[in-house]
């Protein structure tokens, strides 16, 4: 069986998006409607925390790829924070460090976000 | 040197991506039987996530009545992982290395997964009959001293 969740937060007008658990082609699709319906909301500055996530595959990566034209075409950014080394490195081995600001925390995110 | 040492694991799983948790587990229960680092497990457990979840997709389109077969065998210094399945076949040397900016530009993810396999394993081979089976071997050389006390 496969457990992953989402949970949605706001903090100084920026969307943070907790992930926990295992993220998977089974439960990528969750993901998915996280992003869609911040989307829907027109809320493009979304950060997404990996702190209690336990596990990603490359369908979880998929995701990301899936949602960033969309929402930097609105002057905003998908911004990652908080990776165990584990979970750095597949993003790493497939180059997504290229095309995603990966912060130590989401303070250091936020203040990107805020200071453009 | 253990010359005895050896694991030979076989089990049949559904094509649906429900199962990938429980694919996981059962390579995970395999690889506690021995003394390699947990980052070099999580990679062979992710390998064959991977590979299972292409068969998934694309060798049985998500339908999930298709059978995938894993063996797992440990001898001497190596881990082997065969990994079977009865769809659509498809020619391993087409998929091209995936080149992130460019499948950014395509709003594609394609080739993400077999990138991974061949990144995260240090073999890999595709046996192909088009139409009877498909056939992925993936292999990892573990250190002798790792299975010196089974």
């Amino acid at each position: 069986m496969t457990e992953f969740k989402v949970n949605n937060r706001e903090v100084s007008n920026v969307n943070v998006i907790d992930l926990s658990g295992y993220l998977d082609a089974h439960t990528a699709p969750i993901l998915e409607d996280a992003f869609a319906r911040l989307i829907d909301q027109n809320k493009f500055n979304i950060i997404v925390n990996f702190s209690s996530l336990d596990y990603i595959s490359s369908a979880g990566l998929g995701v990301f790829m899936a949602f960033i034209d969309k929402v930097r075409s609105n002057s905003g950014d998908i911004k990652l924070t908080s990776m165990s080394k584990k979970i750095f490195n597949i993003f790493d081995l497939l180059g997504f460090p290229l095309l995603y600001e990966i912060f130590n925390d989401d303070t250091e995110a936020i203040q990107k976000f805020n200071s453009k | 040197m253990n010359e005895n040492f050896y694991i030979n694991e076989k089990a049949s799983f559904k094509s649906t991506t429900n199962n990938l948790g429980e694919i996981r587990s059962f390579v995970g229960k395999i690889l506690e039987q021995i003394d390699i680092p947990s980052d070099e497990k999580d990679n062979i457990i992710l390998a064959v996530d991977e590979a299972c979840t292409n068969i998934i997709k694309h060798a049985y389109k998500l339908s999930p009545d298709g059978d995938i077969i894993l063996n797992i065998t440990v001898r001497n210094s190596e881990l082997a992982i065969k990994i079977v399945d009865y769809g659509l076949s498809f020619e391993p040397d087409t998929v091209p290395v995936p080149d992130i900016k460019e499948l950014y530009r395509q709003h594609k993810v394609g080739g993400l997964g077999l990138h991974l396999i061949k990144s995260l394993m240090d073999d890999v081979k595709f046996k192909i009959i088009p139409g009877v089976r498909n056939e992925v071997s993936l292999k990892k050389k573990i250190a002798q001293k790792s299975i010196s006390r089974i």
